[in-house]
Protein backbone atom coordinates (compact mmCIF):
# COMPACT_ATOMS: atom_id res chain seq x y z
CA UNK A 1 0.00 0.00 0.00
CA UNK A 2 2.79 2.39 0.95
CA UNK A 3 4.63 1.35 -2.18
CA UNK A 4 1.64 2.18 -4.35
CA UNK A 5 1.08 5.50 -2.55
CA UNK A 6 4.70 6.59 -3.09
CA UNK A 7 4.57 5.38 -6.69
CA UNK A 8 1.45 7.42 -7.47
CA UNK A 9 2.63 10.59 -5.67
CA UNK A 10 6.02 10.71 -7.38
CA UNK A 11 4.61 9.47 -10.68
CA UNK A 12 2.13 12.36 -10.58
CA UNK A 13 4.97 14.80 -9.84
CA UNK A 14 6.95 13.39 -12.78
CA UNK A 15 4.02 13.70 -15.21
CA UNK A 16 3.17 17.20 -13.95
CA UNK A 17 6.78 18.25 -14.41
CA UNK A 18 6.88 16.81 -17.92
CA UNK A 19 3.68 18.68 -18.89
CA UNK A 20 4.99 21.86 -17.26
CA UNK A 21 8.14 21.48 -19.37
CA UNK A 22 5.95 21.65 -22.47
CA UNK A 23 3.82 24.54 -21.21
CA UNK A 24 6.55 26.91 -20.06
CA UNK A 25 7.86 29.39 -22.58
CA UNK A 26 11.06 30.35 -20.86
CA UNK A 27 13.83 27.70 -21.10
CA UNK A 28 14.94 28.21 -17.49
CA UNK A 29 11.45 27.25 -16.23
CA UNK A 30 11.52 24.18 -18.49
CA UNK A 31 14.92 23.23 -17.07
CA UNK A 32 13.69 23.53 -13.47
CA UNK A 33 10.63 21.35 -14.17
CA UNK A 34 12.91 18.79 -15.85
CA UNK A 35 14.95 18.69 -12.61
CA UNK A 36 11.70 17.95 -10.73
CA UNK A 37 10.96 15.09 -13.17
CA UNK A 38 14.44 13.63 -12.67
CA UNK A 39 14.30 13.87 -8.87
CA UNK A 40 10.93 12.11 -8.72
CA UNK A 41 12.22 9.45 -11.14
CA UNK A 42 15.09 8.84 -8.68
CA UNK A 43 12.47 8.04 -6.02
CA UNK A 44 10.79 5.63 -8.46
CA UNK A 45 14.14 3.90 -8.96
CA UNK A 46 14.53 3.59 -5.18
CA UNK A 47 11.06 2.01 -5.01
CA UNK A 48 12.19 -0.52 -7.62
CA UNK A 49 15.22 -1.36 -5.48
CA UNK A 50 17.75 0.24 -7.79
CA UNK A 51 19.81 2.17 -5.23
CA UNK A 52 22.82 2.66 -7.48
CA UNK A 53 20.74 3.95 -10.40
CA UNK A 54 18.87 6.32 -8.08
CA UNK A 55 22.13 7.79 -6.76
CA UNK A 56 23.57 8.14 -10.27
CA UNK A 57 20.31 9.72 -11.45
CA UNK A 58 20.59 12.45 -8.83
CA UNK A 59 24.35 12.98 -9.21
CA UNK A 60 24.74 12.76 -12.99
CA UNK A 61 21.35 13.74 -14.40
CA UNK A 62 19.83 16.15 -11.89
CA UNK A 63 23.29 17.36 -10.91
CA UNK A 64 25.81 17.51 -13.72
CA UNK A 65 23.69 17.48 -16.89
CA UNK A 66 21.07 19.93 -15.68
CA UNK A 67 23.73 22.29 -14.30
CA UNK A 68 25.24 22.24 -17.80
CA UNK A 69 21.82 23.09 -19.28
CA UNK A 70 21.18 25.95 -16.85
CA UNK A 71 24.72 27.23 -17.41
CA UNK A 72 24.22 27.34 -21.19
CA UNK A 73 20.80 29.02 -20.82
CA UNK A 74 22.40 31.70 -18.65
CA UNK A 75 25.42 32.02 -20.95
CA UNK A 76 23.35 32.54 -24.09
CA UNK A 77 20.82 34.73 -22.24
CA UNK A 78 17.98 32.76 -23.84
CA UNK A 79 14.71 34.66 -23.75
CA UNK A 80 11.13 33.54 -24.17
CA UNK A 81 10.48 31.57 -27.31
CA UNK A 82 8.21 32.98 -29.98
CA UNK A 83 5.21 30.87 -30.79
CA UNK A 84 4.71 30.21 -34.48
CA UNK A 85 1.60 28.76 -36.05
CA UNK A 86 1.98 25.09 -36.87
CA UNK A 87 1.42 23.82 -40.35
CA UNK A 88 -2.12 23.05 -41.46
CA UNK A 89 -1.25 19.43 -42.28
CA UNK A 90 -0.01 18.91 -38.72
CA UNK A 91 -3.23 20.32 -37.25
CA UNK A 92 -5.32 18.14 -39.58
CA UNK A 93 -3.54 14.81 -39.15
CA UNK A 94 -1.73 15.29 -35.85
CA UNK A 95 -4.58 14.74 -33.42
CA UNK A 96 -6.09 11.68 -35.17
CA UNK A 97 -2.61 10.15 -35.50
CA UNK A 98 -1.97 10.77 -31.80
CA UNK A 99 -5.30 9.10 -30.89
CA UNK A 100 -4.50 6.09 -33.09
CA UNK A 101 -1.07 5.81 -31.43
CA UNK A 102 -2.56 6.04 -27.92
CA UNK A 103 -5.18 3.38 -28.73
CA UNK A 104 -2.47 1.12 -30.15
CA UNK A 105 -0.26 1.47 -27.05
CA UNK A 106 -3.21 0.96 -24.67
CA UNK A 107 -4.35 -2.13 -26.59
CA UNK A 108 -0.85 -3.64 -26.47
CA UNK A 109 -0.55 -2.92 -22.73
CA UNK A 110 -3.96 -4.43 -21.97
CA UNK A 111 -3.24 -7.47 -24.11
CA UNK A 112 0.05 -8.21 -22.36
CA UNK A 113 -0.86 -6.89 -18.93
CA UNK A 114 -0.37 -10.30 -17.28
CA UNK A 115 3.23 -9.31 -16.59
CA UNK A 116 2.89 -9.49 -12.82
CA UNK A 117 3.75 -7.06 -10.06
CA UNK A 118 6.84 -5.46 -8.59
CA UNK A 119 7.37 -5.59 -4.85
CA UNK A 120 9.15 -2.95 -2.80
CA UNK A 121 12.87 -3.67 -2.85
CA UNK A 122 12.41 -6.92 -4.77
CA UNK A 123 15.86 -6.77 -6.28
CA UNK A 124 19.20 -6.18 -4.55
CA UNK A 125 20.39 -3.32 -6.73
CA UNK A 126 23.19 -2.51 -4.29
CA UNK A 127 26.25 -0.71 -5.67
CA UNK A 128 28.43 -3.76 -4.87
CA UNK A 129 26.60 -6.09 -7.23
CA UNK A 130 26.30 -3.44 -9.94
CA UNK A 131 30.02 -2.73 -9.69
CA UNK A 132 30.81 -6.44 -9.92
CA UNK A 133 28.66 -6.75 -13.06
CA UNK A 134 30.13 -3.61 -14.56
CA UNK A 135 33.76 -4.68 -14.14
CA UNK A 136 33.34 -8.37 -14.99
CA UNK A 137 30.54 -9.02 -17.47
CA UNK A 138 30.44 -5.57 -19.04
CA UNK A 139 34.08 -4.58 -18.89
CA UNK A 140 34.50 -4.06 -22.65
CA UNK A 141 31.40 -1.83 -23.07
CA UNK A 142 32.53 0.09 -19.98
CA UNK A 143 35.93 0.81 -21.51
CA UNK A 144 34.32 1.72 -24.84
CA UNK A 145 32.07 4.26 -23.10
CA UNK A 146 35.12 5.78 -21.43
CA UNK A 147 36.64 6.33 -24.88
CA UNK A 148 33.29 7.79 -26.01
CA UNK A 149 33.31 10.27 -23.12
CA UNK A 150 36.91 11.24 -23.96
CA UNK A 151 35.93 11.92 -27.59
CA UNK A 152 32.87 13.89 -26.40
CA UNK A 153 35.07 16.08 -24.17
CA UNK A 154 37.42 16.83 -27.06
CA UNK A 155 34.49 17.49 -29.41
CA UNK A 156 32.88 19.87 -26.94
CA UNK A 157 36.13 21.80 -26.51
CA UNK A 158 36.65 22.06 -30.29
CA UNK A 159 33.03 23.07 -31.02
CA UNK A 160 32.69 25.61 -28.23
CA UNK A 161 36.07 27.24 -28.87
CA UNK A 162 35.98 30.86 -29.98
CA UNK A 163 35.59 31.13 -33.77
CA UNK A 164 38.44 33.68 -34.00
CA UNK A 165 40.89 31.25 -32.42
CA UNK A 166 40.07 28.51 -34.92
CA UNK A 167 39.81 30.86 -37.91
CA UNK A 168 43.21 32.45 -37.34
CA UNK A 169 45.17 29.23 -37.31
CA UNK A 170 45.10 28.44 -41.07
CA UNK A 171 46.00 32.03 -41.90
CA UNK A 172 49.13 31.84 -39.75
CA UNK A 173 50.14 28.56 -41.40
CA UNK A 174 49.71 30.11 -44.84
CA UNK A 175 51.80 33.17 -43.97
CA UNK B 1 2.82 -4.04 -4.79
CA UNK B 2 2.59 -2.07 -8.00
CA UNK B 3 1.83 -3.82 -11.30
CA UNK B 4 4.68 -3.65 -13.79
CA UNK B 5 2.34 -2.16 -16.39
CA UNK B 6 1.90 0.97 -14.22
CA UNK B 7 5.62 1.65 -14.43
CA UNK B 8 5.51 1.05 -18.18
CA UNK B 9 2.55 3.43 -18.57
CA UNK B 10 4.41 6.11 -16.58
CA UNK B 11 7.48 5.67 -18.74
CA UNK B 12 5.31 5.78 -21.87
CA UNK B 13 3.70 9.05 -20.73
CA UNK B 14 7.10 10.62 -20.08
CA UNK B 15 8.40 9.43 -23.45
CA UNK B 16 5.38 10.80 -25.33
CA UNK B 17 5.69 14.14 -23.49
CA UNK B 18 9.27 14.23 -24.76
CA UNK B 19 8.17 13.45 -28.33
CA UNK B 20 5.44 16.13 -28.26
CA UNK B 21 7.87 18.71 -26.87
CA UNK B 22 10.46 17.78 -29.48
CA UNK B 23 7.88 18.46 -32.19
CA UNK B 24 6.16 21.61 -30.87
CA UNK B 25 8.99 23.50 -29.14
CA UNK B 26 10.82 26.22 -31.05
CA UNK B 27 13.78 26.80 -28.73
CA UNK B 28 16.89 24.69 -29.42
CA UNK B 29 17.72 24.22 -25.73
CA UNK B 30 14.16 23.19 -24.85
CA UNK B 31 14.13 20.69 -27.72
CA UNK B 32 17.33 19.26 -26.27
CA UNK B 33 15.73 18.97 -22.83
CA UNK B 34 12.83 17.05 -24.40
CA UNK B 35 15.34 14.51 -25.73
CA UNK B 36 16.63 14.09 -22.16
CA UNK B 37 13.03 13.53 -21.04
CA UNK B 38 12.65 10.74 -23.62
CA UNK B 39 15.85 9.09 -22.38
CA UNK B 40 14.54 9.27 -18.81
CA UNK B 41 11.30 7.55 -19.82
CA UNK B 42 13.25 4.73 -21.45
CA UNK B 43 15.47 4.40 -18.35
CA UNK B 44 12.41 3.93 -16.15
CA UNK B 45 11.17 1.03 -18.28
CA UNK B 46 14.69 -0.50 -18.18
CA UNK B 47 14.73 -0.42 -14.37
CA UNK B 48 11.15 -1.69 -14.12
CA UNK B 49 11.92 -4.69 -16.35
CA UNK B 50 15.15 -5.33 -14.43
CA UNK B 51 13.18 -5.49 -11.18
CA UNK B 52 10.52 -7.68 -12.76
CA UNK B 53 12.84 -10.29 -14.25
CA UNK B 54 15.44 -10.10 -11.46
CA UNK B 55 18.09 -9.29 -14.05
CA UNK B 56 20.60 -6.70 -12.88
CA UNK B 57 21.84 -6.18 -16.44
CA UNK B 58 18.95 -3.77 -16.95
CA UNK B 59 20.41 -1.41 -14.38
CA UNK B 60 23.84 -1.63 -16.00
CA UNK B 61 22.23 -0.62 -19.30
CA UNK B 62 20.66 2.38 -17.56
CA UNK B 63 24.17 3.33 -16.47
CA UNK B 64 25.36 3.15 -20.09
CA UNK B 65 22.39 5.21 -21.28
CA UNK B 66 23.29 7.88 -18.71
CA UNK B 67 26.92 7.97 -19.86
CA UNK B 68 25.87 8.31 -23.50
CA UNK B 69 23.37 11.02 -22.51
CA UNK B 70 26.09 12.94 -20.68
CA UNK B 71 28.39 12.76 -23.73
CA UNK B 72 25.52 13.78 -26.02
CA UNK B 73 24.66 16.74 -23.78
CA UNK B 74 28.25 18.01 -23.74
CA UNK B 75 28.59 17.86 -27.54
CA UNK B 76 25.05 19.09 -28.20
CA UNK B 77 25.34 22.13 -25.96
CA UNK B 78 28.70 22.97 -27.57
CA UNK B 79 26.97 22.83 -30.97
CA UNK B 80 24.18 25.08 -29.64
CA UNK B 81 26.78 27.61 -28.44
CA UNK B 82 28.47 27.51 -31.87
CA UNK B 83 25.10 27.99 -33.63
CA UNK B 84 24.23 30.92 -31.36
CA UNK B 85 27.61 32.57 -32.07
CA UNK B 86 27.01 32.57 -35.82
CA UNK B 87 23.22 33.06 -35.96
CA UNK B 88 22.50 35.13 -32.81
CA UNK B 89 19.29 33.15 -32.36
CA UNK B 90 18.05 29.94 -30.75
CA UNK B 91 14.84 29.71 -32.77
CA UNK B 92 14.87 26.58 -34.93
CA UNK B 93 12.73 28.26 -37.59
CA UNK B 94 15.58 30.68 -38.25
CA UNK B 95 18.25 28.00 -38.23
CA UNK B 96 17.40 26.34 -41.53
CA UNK B 97 20.75 26.27 -43.32
CA UNK B 98 23.68 23.97 -42.61
CA UNK B 99 25.92 26.56 -44.23
CA UNK B 100 27.36 29.15 -41.89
Amino acid sequence: MLHFLLFSIFGAIAVAGAINLLMQRHPINSALSLIAVMASLAVEYLLLGAEFVAAVQVIVYAGAIMVLFVFVIMLLNAGEEERTDGSRVAALFGIPAMLVGAVLVAWTLLKHSGTGEVALGALPGAPTTIGWLLFHDYLLPFEVTSILVLIAIMGAVVLAARPEATAQRPRKEGA
Amino acid sequence: MVPLSYYLILSGILFSCGVVGFLIKRNLITIFMCIELMLNGVNLSFVAFAAHWHALSGQVFVFFVMVVAAAETAVGLAIIIAVFRTRETLNVDQVNLLKL
